[in-house]
């Protein structure tokens, strides 16, 4: 039973699509229910793997690995560690809700969209469960194009601009990355005389000579950061998520960035670890860069949308910063972040989508009063806007304290910048959120609008929930990430101690002593003596 | 009764989820029993955990409890481990009946206060949130705990400044409020990371008990995580720089200013320094920053009050000025007689804050004191129970405030640690204007001429039971509360700084006695300078009611003579003015500058740029492809020759 469970919930998706192909177009209420229920059951498979992982044992687990196209080498390499699990959660999560909130919104190509939404699903699923760097491949490529369709057809007035520039720029990059992972290909069979894609044995063999590594480090890490997107790759977003239909932006927000880091965490960390050591400052720098820049160009936006796109780009800038600490309490809430900001995020997104239904407007100065006609949407927006600014026992500060804290480890200056991006996004938030709910009524327009139906407080309701569970009490989750993160971590450690000697002590008493955490803090607080 | 300690936060945010969750479904006398009842049941549950901790001998006297593990990150040595816990021990026992005491008094006076306004329920919902975030800011066990707290009551401040949120000036507060004080908090955090490094553990009696092998006395670590700790607490109990959010905060409902913007939350930052005293005790330039910043504030503060007209703000600066006395307590080392004058000055000023309240309440929401006078009459008790809170203030002895100020002063001038003779006259003539603006205060609103519409007048009547009683209350307390807290001098046991003296002691204080010899001063001195400040305050007084009372004329003249300092004081030094020339704006075009040019015409334009020009060379390219057969045969003729003449000179060259 085990070993089926993630083909399972990765293909599911499919045969809603299957399902979905013999509805007739017409028949919309069909289609949306076929959809909820392959939905629902996806979210319960999912369910089920939590319940099943084993939150102690460190390593994969569910692992399925079949031959696939064997002349190759091509292995149907399946398998998660704490860090796939909770993506998958959050992926089966989000994609319900967002099945539920477009209900109403789409009213045109209905079989369309659903059978997208689907496919979508199931290439960010298999994203997350792959073992095999092909599959990997096929998985990242698949889920191109349901997103392609999802913004070129039901997206906004420039859809067309936006989807292509969306695709143009993922494939640039991964385009590179099969470039290299190729050259990985090759270089793998000339020294194992095997062809293998998979990720696990490419881990365990001899790392690569510097060179090479810097390079294929490079062409990934490019893939990834522009998917993150880390600065300065992140003009796409803005376009994407505004010209998106509501459920385009939330996925693409909730899950699709988290590929970036993913990938970061699940490739490029483990197999690069040289590199990653040395391009470590550059990548720190960019994430503070993105940090700070992504909260002040949100702060003068006048679209509710992009404002949220540019503050993604500021959150996922804390991401990438924890991920380069390099340390436990770092890179646990890096991974802790990457849920916080598919709920938060995916939840504002949502908030803004169903304004947007109402008034067909996204402008800040459109609204102001709503707390006043929409009391029960104004409170689920400030909710979300709290968590957004990481306010304590909401799950956005527990990630955000962590980063910080790993970051102040790795260097002072990093924490302090990055702590300061913590004051501008109270600043953008609650600057946007008055102008929006508070204040009079002054457009007649907003005068009639009604408060948020049944459906749409369910869609919010379990978002809200886990925004004070992970807030509260994240230790479920905390336990879960740990194994897997003390694993990657495992494979930089090696080229740290090489690193850190170069720079501080002579390499002779490397081998016999490797530096600790410890003996890098005592360090620090000389250095503030 | 130990094991109910994490009760005392729980009753109220039980009531806040009551009330939050069935708003506009609950009849009124409901939500009024659950606002007020949770918070009662708090103060019963203090006030037995209260003698049961006294009970205890006192180097016994620590409860602690821990409920389950927050945040838990690798292992031990460099283990991040927080727990939800808390800690009762004479510091916030004396902190959560101030809370609770104080607060039940204001949910009481806001049933008659808020009475007729729309969201009542709303109201007492976030009132019992912030009642819920305080308590933990004062109960919890460890740092981050205690942020927790920090930041929930800088929301719930946050919420009910803004809690008439169809004012554009209520909600823009709210958010100056929100936003100044994350600046604070960043200071926090930062402070957080130093101290967790170094000590591996953010546990208050951990950090307490290693802070002397960790840190070094004077070192700069421990200045460094002190200065951040301290930034915290400056944003948070409004001290300069950051003391601008504070008196515009005055747009909440006032019974809101005077348990949060007075009694509570604003104390947070001298609770705070009080609770690390053992990292503060071995920084003394830290301390020294302390004090410059909190005498500073005092004196800044208190000039500012002279010239204010609405009543809330002379109440909101004389805050901040209290809050500077506070402060420089701490800087000289004198943390019990900060917290002393914190609990006082709790019961004064919410007092002054909710007969200020009454007045308004009276006056059909007029706040400008020069529409007032005469009201002594139609006012009878608010009036009286303000008088006390005004005696009390000023300093006039055997008053609480009295001896709460006086060993401020004394220790500011004689303390080992920092004490000097120009923090104590700053102080001192800080005393002098605090007595001078508050019978200003008192003059212009309850004496002289009534200078009200007719139509207010008509409608001017003392406020209901429910608002006078909690008004006697403080007034009791703050008449009479000193006692407990007099000098020594006084040849009588000051039971207050015994009751603190276990959580005022430890290693780190005995190394700081170490290295800091104590200044010998005599009781002839304390007792000069005591009476010296009660002569300033009497003369205060007198200029007071000669420029405000006597002869109205002169204070006009005298304001007419010295306009500019009038227009500066009255504009407040033009420092909201100064910060949004020069911080507001530089950044918000900055980031125009950042999204118009560098983000759509740098990034994108280039980007932009290298798809047009690689369609442009497939433009070009396309010509190539123009499917004549002439030009084919052209360019297979030039390349032949070409190839040709290459591997001819080629050759030949090579």
């Amino acid at each position: 039973m085990d070993n089926v469970l993630l083909t399972l919930v990765t293909f599911f998706p499919i045969l809603g699509v299957i399902l979905l192909l013999f509805v007739p177009n017409k028949q919309h209420d069909t289609i949306k229910g076929v959809s909820l229920i392959i939905a629902f059951i996806t979210l319960l498979i999912s369910i089920l793997i939590y319940a099943a992982f084993d939150p102690l044992a460190s390593g994969m687990q569910f692992e399925v690995n079949e031959p696939w196209v064997t002349s190759l080498g091509i292995n149907y390499h399946l398998g998660i560690d704490g860090i796939s699990l909770l993506l998958i959660a959050l992926t089966t999560v989000l994609t319900i809700l967002c099945v539920l909130a477009s209900w109403r919104s789409i009213k045109h190509g209905v079989k369309g969209f659903y059978i997208s939404l689907l496919m979508l699903t199931t290439g960010m699923i298999g994203v997350f469960c792959s073992l095999d760097l092909f599959l990997f491949y096929v998985f990242w490529e698949v889920m191109l194009i349901p997103m392609y369709f999802i913004i070129g057809v039901w997206g906004g007035p420039r859809r067309m601009y936006a989807a292509i520039k969306f695709v143009l720029f993922t494939m640039f990059g991964s385009l590179l990355m099969l470039v290299a992972l190729l050259y990985i290909y090759f270089q793998y069979q000339a020294f194992s005389g095997e062809f293998t894609f998979d990720l696990m044995k490419i881990i365990a063999a001899p790392p690569l000579s510097f060179q090479e590594q810097l390079w294929l480090f490079g062409a990934f890490g490019l893939a990834f950061a522009i998917k993150v997107p880390l600065f300065p790759f992140h003009t796409w977003l803005p376009d994407a998520h505004v010209q998106a239909p509501t459920v385009g932006s939330v996925l693409l927000a909730g899950v699709l960035l988290k590929m970036g880091t993913y990938g970061f965490l699940r490739i490029c960390i483990p197999v690069f670890p040289d590199a990653t050591v040395a391009y470590l400052p550059y990548i720190c720098i960019l994430a503070l860069i993105a940090i700070i820049y992504g909260a002040l160009v949100s702060m003068v936006q006048r679209d509710i949308k992009s404002l949220v796109a540019f503050s993604s780009v500021s959150h996922m800038g804390f991401v990438m910063l924890g991920m380069f600490t390099l340390n436990l309490q770092g890179v646990e809430g890096s991974v802790l972040q990457m849920l916080n900001h598919g709920i938060s995020t995916g939840a504002l997104f949502l908030i803004v989508g169903m304004i947007y239904e109402r008034r067909h407007t996204r402008m800040i100065e459109d609204f102001g009063g709503l707390a006043k006609v929409m009391p029960v949407f104004a409170t689920f927006f400030m909710i979300f806007t709290l968590s957004s600014i990481g306010l304590p026992l909401t799950n956005g500060f527990v990630g955000e304290f962590l980063i910080l804290l790993g970051a102040y480890k790795l260097n002072p200056v990093y924490a302090i910048v990055a702590a300061s991006g913590v004051i501008l996004a109270a600043c953008y938030m609650l600057w946007m959120y008055q102008r929006v709910v508070f204040g009079k009524v002054t457009n007649p327009e907003n005068q009639k609008l009604t408060d948020l139906t049944g459906r749409e407080r369910l869609v919010l309701i379990p978002l809200v929930l886990l925004v004070f569970w992970i807030g509260v009490y994240p230790m479920p989750f905390l336990d879960r990430i740990e194994p897997a993160v003390k694993q990657t971590l495992t494979y930089v450690e090696a080229a740290q101690v090489v690193q850190n000697s170069n720079e501080f002590q002579p390499v002779e008493t490397v081998a016999l002593e490797p530096l600790t955490a410890d003996d890098e803090t005592e360090k620090q607080m000389d250095d503030h003596r | 009764m130990a094991e109910y300690l994490f009760l005392v936060p729980l009753f109220p945010l039980i009531g806040f989820l009551i009330n939050g969750l069935l708003i506009g479904r609950l009849p009124k006398p409901l939500i009024t029993l659950i606002g007020c009842g949770s918070v009662g049941l708090s103060l019963l549950l203090s006030c037995s955990l209260f003698f049961e901790l006294k009970a205890l001998a006192p180097e016994a006297r620590q409860i602690t409890q821990t409920l389950f593990t927050w945040i838990s990150v690798g292992q031990s040595p460099d283990q991040f481990h927080v727990s939800i816990g808390y800690l009762l021990d004479p510091l916030s026992a004396v902190m959560i009946l101030v809370v609770t005491g104080v607060g039940f008094l204001i949910h009481i006076y806001s049933i008659g206060y808020m009475a007729h306004d729309n969201g009542y329920g709303r109201y007492f919902a976030y009132m019992n949130l912030f009642t819920f975030a305080m308590l933990t800011l004062v109960l919890a066990d460890n740092f981050l705990f205690l942020f927790v707290g920090w930041e929930g009551v800088g929301l719930c401040s946050y919420l009910l400044i803004g809690f008439w949120y169809e004012k554009k000036s209520a909600s823009d507060a709210g958010k100056k409020a929100f936003i100044v004080n994350r600046i604070g908090d960043f200071g926090f955090l930062v402070g957080i990371f130093i101290i967790f490094w170094s000590v591996k553990s953010l546990d208050f009696m951990t950090v307490a008990a290693r802070a002397p092998e960790v840190f070094v006395f004077g070192g700069s670590l421990v200045t460094a995580a002190c200065l951040m700790l301290f930034l915290g607490a400056t944003g948070k109990s409004a001290q300069l720089p950051l003391y601008i959010w504070l008196p515009d905060a005055m747009e909440g409902p006032t019974p809101v200013s005077a348990l949060i913007h007075a009694a509570t939350m604003v104390t947070a930052g001298v609770y705070l320094l009080a609770r690390t005293n053992a990292l503060f005790i071995m920084a003394p330039d830290a301390l020294m920053v302390v004090a410059i910043i909190g005498a500073l504030t005092a004196l800044f503060a208190a000039t500012i009050g002279l010239a204010q007209n609405d009543i809330k703000r002379v109440l909101a600066y004389s805050t901040v000025s209290q809050l500077g006395y506070m402060f420089l307590a701490c800087g000289v080392a004198a943390f019990t007689a900060g917290i002393f004058h914190l609990m006082i000055h709790a019961f004064f000023k919410a007092l002054l804050f909710l007969g200020a309240g009454s007045v308004i309440h009276a006056m059909s929401n007029e706040q400008d004191m020069r529409n007032m006078g005469g009201l002594k009459k139609y006012l009878p008790i608010t009036f009286s129970t303000m008088f006390v809170a005004t005696l009390t203030i000023t300093g006039i002895p055997l008053f609480a405030g009295f001896f709460s100020k006086d060993e401020i002063l004394w220790k500011a001038f004689s303390s080992g640690t920092n004490g000097a003779w120009y923090f104590w006259l700053i102080g001192f003539v800080t005393a002098g204007l605090t007595a001078f603006y508050m019978f200003r205060l008192v003059y212009l609103t309850f004496y002289g001429k009534e200078r009200m519409d007719s139509k207010t007048k008509s409608h001017i009547h003392e406020s209901p039971r429910t608002m006078t009683v909690p008004l006697m209350a403080l007034a009791v307390l703050s008449a009479i509360g000193g006692f407990i807290g007099m000098p020594h001098i006084f040849g009588v046991t000051n039971y207050f700084e015994e009751w603190l003296s276990p959580v005022m002691s430890g290693p780190a204080h005995d190394m700081a006695e170490h290295a800091l010899a104590s200044g010998g001063h005599s009781a002839t001195m304390e007792w000069l300078l005591m009476a010296a400040s009660v002569v300033l305050v009497l003369v205060s007084i007198w200029m007071a009611y000669y420029f405000y009372r006597k002869n109205t004329q002169a204070s006009t003249s005298l304001a007419e003579k010295f306009l500019g300092i009038k227009t500066t004081l009255e504009n407040k030094y033009y420092v909201d003015e100064f910060y949004g020339a020069v911080v507001i704006r530089p950044v918000i075009y900055f980031s125009l500058f950042l999204w118009k040019f560098v983000d759509v015409i740098l990034i994108d334009g280039t980007l932009n740029g290298l798809a047009k020009l690689w369609r442009d060379v497939s433009d070009a390219l396309r010509y190539s492809q123009s499917g004549q057969l002439r030009s084919y045969a052209t360019i297979f003729t030039v390349g032949v020759v070409l190839l040709i003449a290459w591997i001819v000179f080629g050759i030949n060259h090579g």
